[in-house]
């Protein structure tokens, strides 16, 4: 079957067999790596892409489902080559990563969790209500929560 | 995953349609229960029937004494709600305790209560406020549609098109929850409906249950203390890796009286 959507801004197309999965469009027919798979159970986020504006778990759902949305990955938050988007910069600056494999889901849930609490306070107590879907091996958290708090901030300019 | 067909129709009729022309359909709502047990090859059906496209099952409604849910409303979306959160709070507080952001964003009601799952949220909600499941041909009362572990009421091709809640005069919904799931190991919802006080039992056992005992104690005296003082036979409670029939029991009682506090 035919599948038509938008990807990070640009109109997609792909011919796929219906049980492909949204995560496998992206990475195996379209290159987008960035999106990882942890779990490919539902459980640890690292999948996580923005469908119209919201975080979803791309390993659970199928592509077909996602035709004729617009479908953001974390190749599509800033410019290649260019500057890190302050969340990304807000990650580095603040240890928010080790091994790096959960980030692109943990960066893509900071900025749906961000913008989900725009004009609110956004506490510690929040910030990890908010990633329960987001699990990391390696950082234990607290930078990850500290570099979410510091690139709220950054957005907000 | 097994190789299946896939449709995404655009009414009712024409899902009935899809699934009345394939040999072995299912419905995806939000996909967050089946995708999983597609992914470990639990089921294998030629046809997935989409029902993301149906209007029919779109939409929340606030008119009198209802409020009226469209099976495809996603957990986020009732969540965020200003609507259900004026009229019934704890609904709104159940439905943002489900899961993560993620699983919110498209897991939906009906999907939900059709999978019928022990330790889902939404049956202790239908079942404490007495609400009216509604499917193209009939409706369900709250207590006729969950029949048993993973079963319900609805015939095969039956679907959910939505769910309309009496607004109770006071409600309040406690769950002790898997810290790595988010399912409820005991989730109580205790209201008070124009029938009365309700108090119905998830995630304790097979299905979901209501406890007349606690109902009649709080009728009496709506106190912590009255609930606190009854015990619920252990003998139909879950047992799992989680927790034990005994402690299920136990947490009954603390999750109805913390519900007490929560609405006293
Ligand atoms: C990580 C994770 C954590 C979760 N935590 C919780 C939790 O804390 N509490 C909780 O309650 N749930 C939890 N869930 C389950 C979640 O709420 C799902 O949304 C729900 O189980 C199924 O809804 P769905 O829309 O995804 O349905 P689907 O997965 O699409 O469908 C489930 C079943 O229902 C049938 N179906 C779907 N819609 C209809 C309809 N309208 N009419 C008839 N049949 C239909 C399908 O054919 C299928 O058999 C969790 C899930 C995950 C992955
Ligand atoms: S890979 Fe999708 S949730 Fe883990
Ligand atoms: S940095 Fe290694 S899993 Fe999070």
């Amino acid at each position: 079957m035919q599948v038509t959507l938008k990807i990070n801004g640009n109109e997609r197309s792909a011919e796929i067999e219906p049980r492909t999965l949204l995560v496998e469009l992206l990475r195996d027919t379209f290159g987008l790596t960035g999106t990882h798979v942890g779990c490919d159970t539902s459980q640890c986020g690292a999948c996580s892409v923005h469908l119209d504006g919201k975080v979803i778990k791309a390993c659970t759902m199928l592509a077909a489902q996602a035709e004729g949305c617009s479908v953001t990955t974390i190749e599509g938050i800033a410019p290649a080559n260019g500057p890190l988007h302050p969340m990304q910069a807000a990650f580095r600056e603040h240890h928010g990563l080790q091994c790096g494999f959960c980030t692109p889901g943990m960066v893509m849930s900071a900025l749906a969790l961000v913008e989900r609490h725009k004009g609110k306070p956004l506490d510690e107590a929040t910030i990890r209500h908010e990633l329960e879907g987001n699990l990391c091996r390696c950082t234990g958290y607290h930078g990850i929560v500290a570099a979410i708090a510091a690139g709220a901030r950054a957005m907000e300019g | 995953m097994y190789a299946f067909d896939y449709t995404r129709p655009k009414d009712l009729a024409a899902a009935a349609q899809s699934f009345a022309g394939s040999d072995e359909p299912v419905y995806m709502a939000g996909g967050q229960t089946l995708i999983p047990t597609l992914k470990q090859r639990l089921r294998r059906p030629s046809l997935v029937v989409d029902l993301g496209a149906l209007p029919e099952l779109k939409g929340i409604a606030v008119a009198g004494n209802l409020v009226t849910i469209g099976a495809m409303a996603t957990h986020a979306e009732v969540a965020a709600s200003a609507d259900v959160r004026r009229a019934i709070p704890a609904l709104a507080d159940l439905a943002q305790h489900i899961g993560d952001p993620q699983v919110r964003n498209r897991g939906t009601l009906g999907g939900s209560i059709a999978n019928a799952d022990p330790a889902a949220d939404y049956p202790a909600a239908i079942v404490a406020l007495g609400a009216t499941v509604y499917t193209p041909t009939r409706s369900i009362a709250d207590a006729d549609f969950f029949t048993g572990m993973f079963e319900t009421a609805l015939e095969p091709g039956e679907l959910v098109v939505k769910v309309a809640f009496p607004v109770p005069k006071r409600a309040a919904y406690m769950k002790f929850r898997n810290p790595a799931s988010r399912y409820a190991i005991v989730g109580v919802m205790v209201a008070e409906t124009a029938s009365g006080i309700r108090v119905a039992v998830t995630g304790a056992g097979p299905s979901v249950f209501r406890v007349p005992e606690m109902e009649a104690a709080l009728a009496k005296s709506f106190t912590a203390d009255a609930v606190k003082a009854i015990a619920v036979p252990v003998d139909d409670l879950n047992a799992d890796l989680h927790a034990t029939a005994e402690y299920r029991a136990h947490l009954i009682g603390v999750m109805a009286a913390r519900a007490v506090v929560a609405i006293a």
